[in-house]
C-alpha cells in the first residue's frame, strides 16, 4: 500500500516536470529554469523528438499512465490485485528503459545534461524500484499465516 | 488514506500553480529589440587562413538563416579543407543579419562576443551546427550561453558583453557594408572582391579558385 502510494506520488511529480518540459517544447513557456545545465540545447535538439512526437509528451502520457495505474491499485477492491503489481512493474519498466535511453544520449551523444531530464529520470528510477520491490514482495504477502 | 489524498491534490495544486505562473510570465526580453548602436570600430570581420593566400573569399551570412547554415555545416568543412587549410584561400565572415529573422542580430553579437575571446569561429559553429534554436523561435539566450561554455568562454565576461550590446555598431556597419555592395540575402559571397554568382558549394568556390590562381600566377 505504502509503495503504491508512493508510486502515485512520484507519478504526479514526474507528470508535473515532464508536463514543464512539454509546455517549453510547445512554445507556452519561453524559457527553462535551468540553472548551471544545458536544458534548451538538449531540449532542441534532434533527439528532444520521437518520430515527431516530443519525448516530453512522451513523458506525459507515461506518467499519466502510471499515475492513474497506482490510483487504481489504490482503491479497495484492487488492493491486493497482484495484476496491478504486475501492470506496474511492466508499465515502470517500459518507463525506465526509456530513461536509459535518453541518459544515454545527454551523456554521450549530446554530451550535454538537462536538470530537468536527470529529476525526471531519477523519479522513474525510483518508480521501478519500488514497482519491483512490489513483485518480489507480493508471493509472500498472499501466502496463508502460520 | 484521506491525509494521502490531500498530499496529492496539495502537490497537483502547488505545481499545476507554478506551471501556470510560469507561463504567464513573459519569456526573457526578445533579443530582437533595438541595439543602440555603438560607433562602429572600421572592423573587417574575422578571417580564417593565410593572410598571403591570394584569393579572399567574402562571405555576408546570417547565423538565422537556414541556407547559411546548410552551407556552413555541408560545404565549408569542405572548403576549409581544400581550400583555406592549404593556403588557396582567405576566407572573411561578415554579418547581415536579415530583419525577417528574429533573433539573427542577436547571435551575431554572441558571435562577436565570442571573437573577442579569440573564439569568433568556435562560436560559429556552434551556432550552425546546433541550428535548431533557429526553428524554435524561442528566445535562445540560454543557449547560447550553453554554446558558450561549451567552447570554454569566460562566461562572465561573453556575458557582459552581450548584455551590453558592445558590438552592436560593428553588426549594423557590416550590414550597410553588404547593402552597399548589393547584398540582398544570404549567404552571398564575394571572391576577390567581385560578387560571386555560382552555386554556393565547396565545387564551384574550388573551380573558380583554381581558375583565379592560375591567373594570378
Amino acid at each position: 500500500m505504502i509503495r503504491r502510494q508512493a508510486i502515485v506520488l512520484l507519478a504526479l511529480v514526474g507528470l508535473l516536470v515532464a508536463t514543464y518540459l512539454w509546455l517549453y517544447k510547445i512554445g507556452v513557456l519561453g524559457e527553462l529554469k535551468c540553472g548551471t545545465g544545458s536544458c534548451e540545447y538538449v531540449q532542441t535538439s534532434p533527439y528532444a523528438e520521437v518520430l515527431g512526437v516530443p519525448v516530453a509528451f512522451i513523458g506525459v502520457i507515461g506518467y499519466v499512465v502510471l499515475f492513474l495505474a497506482g490510483l487504481v491499485g489504490l482503491q479497495p477492491t484492487f488492493q491486493e490485485d497482484r495484476r496491478v503489481t504486475r501492470l506496474l512493474a511492466v508499465l515502470a519498466t517500459v518507463g525506465f528503459g526509456f530513461t536509459l535511453y535518453l541518459t544515454a544520449i545527454e551523456l554521450f551523444v549530446l554530451h550535454a545534461i538537462c536538470r530537468w531530464c536527470v529529476g525526471s529520470a531519477v523519479i522513474m528510477t525510483a518508480i521501478w524500484v519500488l514497482a519491483l520491490a512490489g513483485v518480489m514482495r507480493a508471493p509472500s504477502a498472499a501466502a496463508p499465516p502460520r | 488514506m484521506n491525509r494521502f489524498y490531500m498530499l496529492l491534490v496539495a502537490v497537483a495544486l502547488i505545481g499545476g500553480g507554478v506551471l501556470w505562473y510560469g507561463s504567464r510570465q513573459e519569456a526573457a526580453p526578445a533579443a530582437s529589440a533595438p541595439v543602440p548602436l555603438a560607433a562602429a570600430d572600421g572592423f573587417q570581420g574575422f578571417t580564417l587562413g593565410s593572410d598571403s593566400a591570394k584569393v579572399e573569399v567574402t562571405e555576408y551570412s546570417d547565423f538565422e538563416c537556414p541556407f547559411c547554415a546548410s552551407f556552413a555545416t555541408v560545404q565549408m568543412p569542405v572548403i576549409r579543407q581544400q581550400l583555406i587549410a592549404t593556403g588557396k584561400v582567405r576566407w572573411r565572415y561578415r554579418d547581415f543579419p536579415l530583419p525577417s529573422h528574429q533573433y539573427s542580430r542577436y547571435a551575431a553579437l554572441a558571435a562577436q562576443c565570442a571573437g573577442e575571446q579569440g573564439k569568433f569561429w568556435e562560436m560559429h559553429d556552434q551556432l550552425f551546427s546546433n541550428h535548431q534554436w533557429a526553428q524554435t523561435g524561442k528566445n535562445p539566450a540560454a543557449l547560447f550561453r550553453d554554446f558558450a561554455r561549451t567552447i570554454g568562454l569566460d562566461v562572465d565576461k561573453y556575458d557582459a558583453c552581450v548584455s551590453s550590446q558592445r558590438y552592436a555598431g560593428r553588426i549594423q556597419a557590416s550590414v550597410q557594408e553588404g547593402e552597399a555592395l548589393g547584398v540582398r540575402g544570404t549567404p552571398s559571397f564575394f571572391v576577390g572582391g567581385r560578387p560571386f554568382q555560382g552555386r554556393a558549394t565547396s565545387d564551384d568556390f574550388k573551380a573558380l579558385v583554381d581558375s583565379l590562381t592560375k591567373q594570378r600566377k
